[in-house]
């Protein structure tokens, strides 16, 4: 990359991001609340303090974990749709750990983590599977596989994990306290799921830029069919990342289940897989911006239940902004692109029409 | 008997309507991925242009249009952009989401008008299919018209050949004066606003009336249908109706199994899944050899430039 480039694409950035703003305006005017005070109470609902700094980071762990996974996805031409449902997978598993194993936090969070791990990552390969056997497209895959795996924790909650007395779709019982992830403070600052989500950023980067494993994984993502003409077994290299990505999406599933609710919900991933998808679109794939974007996502959800709450508006605004953000930036890239594809076409013989 | 054919054929068809859409688009070579958000925010338009002009018609305008407007950006980003179909179509999917509950909030709740009964004469006295077929509205009327003119149109026209060869071979189209990407405008257009439609078959005619999620899924069904339909208008059709009833059977257990009925809605989805890797079998040679009537029925190739952008250069 080039610091042209580097300069374009900023470019490419400021433009969208003041084009997203400027519809968000104009939706607030439309639901008649004063612009000014929305974004202040924004940025006061997601900034303004210790507590509200917290919530932040608790929602942009998971956010976190997941778009490190689908960099791996996407960079071998995967579009791992399924996530939903790997996060639900981990949660799943991590309870199924609190419920079963005795024990203290030292032993009982790293068990945990584990099991979410291995949950994630099977029910990741079950897409893998699916498609290099199976013949599915992994967006049909995925999708039906987040369906089930959703069902199967509403079966769980409803059935053999009910609480005590009532069968209720509002979850489990509580965790006990040892498997509550630990958190710093009277803000409850998620501490170690912040480490976590860290270091997967950190091996992602590392494992996309300076490997022969991630090169041969980007190869198989340009073209299938050369990478395995190169000798590259192509079908190990999607498998292993779905299992990656899986793996990812299933700590993000315990974060949510021991960390964020402390039982298991039949919402528990929070949408935040989906999420994921549009912030390594935005991101254009790249393991180094998915922090600092993830990190805006995740102030603009928390900020804009606050300022929903507060203005009596409905509390999708702040996935409307996203949106419109995410698809505004796409169009921008594509139109540059072909202006660029315009102005060298246009060099050497007249520009066609 | 008669009932219960008329009761799934009436909800079969928002999902007749989107799968026969999306099959439009796509064989023209454009897969408009949005098809989940689409139905939900033009089902959202749809009740609240009625409600508020108390006009059934122009809800189903407004959104048709809705439809319309989403499939021509999907539309726009590829041929001109040059952009992933995908990744638009899935950006589109969940903007259109957040913007349905953002813009539907007040009409949650509402009461609206519904789409008025109109058994069609003459033919609702045929025994047994007139009671079956002819017994509706014009919703569901326009669904079968939907698929009879889509299988037509595809199939036995000239025009329908040229589309054809859009979405096959674009580079041999337009080597014979095809205007490839206006056709693909046209189609995906066109495609968007039977998904529109599809929207408003659902709140206007199904639910009568709106609330957050109210379409939910519905789309994602719909483009596994058009697989699962091998991109032919007929067995699309065929597809969707299946799926209708397994809904039906889905509302006839819930008094059965009460609190299990949020899991029994959830059944297409495994099912979705088996289906596509029948489909997928079929097009593997010892397998198919084994079972023929299964290839006839459910061999699919997808149109060989499905979601390629076209471009001469």
């Amino acid at each position: 990359m080039s610091d042209r480039s580097a300069g374009a694409r900023a470019s490419s950035f400021i433009l969208p991001v003041a084009l997203a703003f400027a519809v968000a305006i104009a939706l607030l005017q439309l639901a008649g609340a004063p612009p000014l005070e929305a974004l202040r109470l924004l940025w006061e609902g997601s900034m303004g303090s210790t507590a509200k700094v917290s919530d932040t980071l608790t929602a942009w762990v998971p956010l976190t974990l997941a778009a490190a996974g689908l960099v791996v996805t996407f960079a071998a031409g995967l579009w791992n749709i399924g996530i939903e449902g790997q996060i639900v997978a981990g949660a799943i598993a991590a309870t199924w750990v609190a419920r079963e194993v005795p024990g203290p936090s030292p032993v009982l969070i790293p068990l945990m983590l584990l099991a979410g791990v291995i949950g994630g990552a099977l029910w990741a390969l079950l897409a893998g599977v699916l498609k290099t056997r199976g013949g599915v497209n992994e967006i049909f895959g995925g999708l039906g596989l987040d369906f089930v795996a959703s069902g199967v924790a509403i079966y769980l909650i409803i059935g053999p994990w009910k609480r005590q007395g009532i069968a209720s779709t509002s979850g489990t019982d509580l965790f006990r306290r040892e498997a509550w992830l630990p958190t710093a403070g009277a803000a409850q600052i998620p501490v170690l799921a912040v480490t976590i989500a860290v270091a997967a950023v950190i091996v992602v980067y590392v494992l996309m830029r300076g490997t022969r494993l991630g090169l041969r994984l980007k190869a198989v993502g340009r073209n299938a069919r050369s990478a395995r003409l190169l000798g590259i077994p192509t079908e190990r290299y999607t498998l292993g990342a779905f299992a990656l990505c899986g793996a990812l999406a299933g700590i993000a599933g315990v974060v949510q289940a021991a960390g964020v609710h402390h039982k298991l919900v039949p919402s528990v991933s929070g949408g935040y897989g989906f999420l994921a998808i549009l912030v390594v679109l935005l991101a254009g794939f790249r393991a180094a911006w998915i922090a600092p974007i993830s990190l805006f996502f995740a102030a603009v959800a928390v900020g804009g239940t606050q300022l929903s709450l507060r203005l009596g508006l409905d509390s999708s605004l702040g996935g409307v902004l996203q949106g419109v953000l995410v698809l505004l930036v796409i169009l921008a890239g594509g139109w540059q692109a072909r202006r660029a594809l315009r102005a060298r076409a246009a060099a050497p013989p007249p520009e066609e029409p | 008997m008669e009932a219960t054919l008329a009761t799934i054929v009436a909800t079969a068809s928002p999902l007749v309507y989107a799968a026969i859409g999306e099959t439009i688009a796509e064989k023209a070579g454009v897969v408009n991925l949005s098809l989940e958000g689409t139905v939900m925010l033009s089902a959202m338009t749809g009740f609240a242009v009625s409600f508020e002009t108390g006009s059934v018609i122009l809800g189903f305008v407004a959104a048709a249009a809705v439809g319309a407007l989403i499939a021509a950006i999907v539309a726009f980003a590829s041929i001109e952009l040059r952009l992933n179909q995908i990744a638009v179509g899935f950006v589109l999917t969940l903007l259109a989401i957040e913007l349905s509950s953002f813009l539907g909030d007040p009409y949650v709740g509402q009461r609206g008008r519904a789409v008025p009964s109109l058994p069609v004469p003459l033919l609702s006295d045929i025994p047994f299919l007139g009671r079956v077929l002819f017994s509706h509205n014009l919703s569901i009327y326009g669904s079968f018209v939907a698929i009879a003119g889509a299988y037509l149109f595809i199939f036995k026209t000239r025009r329908g050949l040229e589309m054809q060869g859009v979405g096959e071979r674009p580079e041999a189209a337009f080597a014979r004066g095809i205007p490839v990407n206006r056709l693909r405008y046209l189609y995906t257009v066109t495609g968007g606003a039977l998904a529109g439609i599809a929207g408003a078959a659902f709140s206007l005619d199904r639910t009568f009336g709106w609330r957050e999620g109210l379409t939910a899924n519905y789309g994602w069904i719909a483009l596994a249908i058009v697989i699962f339909g091998g991109w032919n208008p007929i067995r699309v059709a065929i597809g969707a109706y299946l799926f209708g009833v397994l809904s039906w059977a889905a509302l006839e257990l819930q008094p059965v199994f009460p609190s299990e009925s949020q899991i029994l809605n959830l059944a297409p989805f495994p099912l979705m899944i088996f289906a596509l890797v029948l489909v997928f079998m079929t097009t593997r040679g010892d397998f198919a050899d084994r079972h023929p009537i299964l290839r006839r029925l459910l061999s699919a190739e997808p149109p060989s430039a499905l979601g390629t952008a076209f471009h001469r250069e």
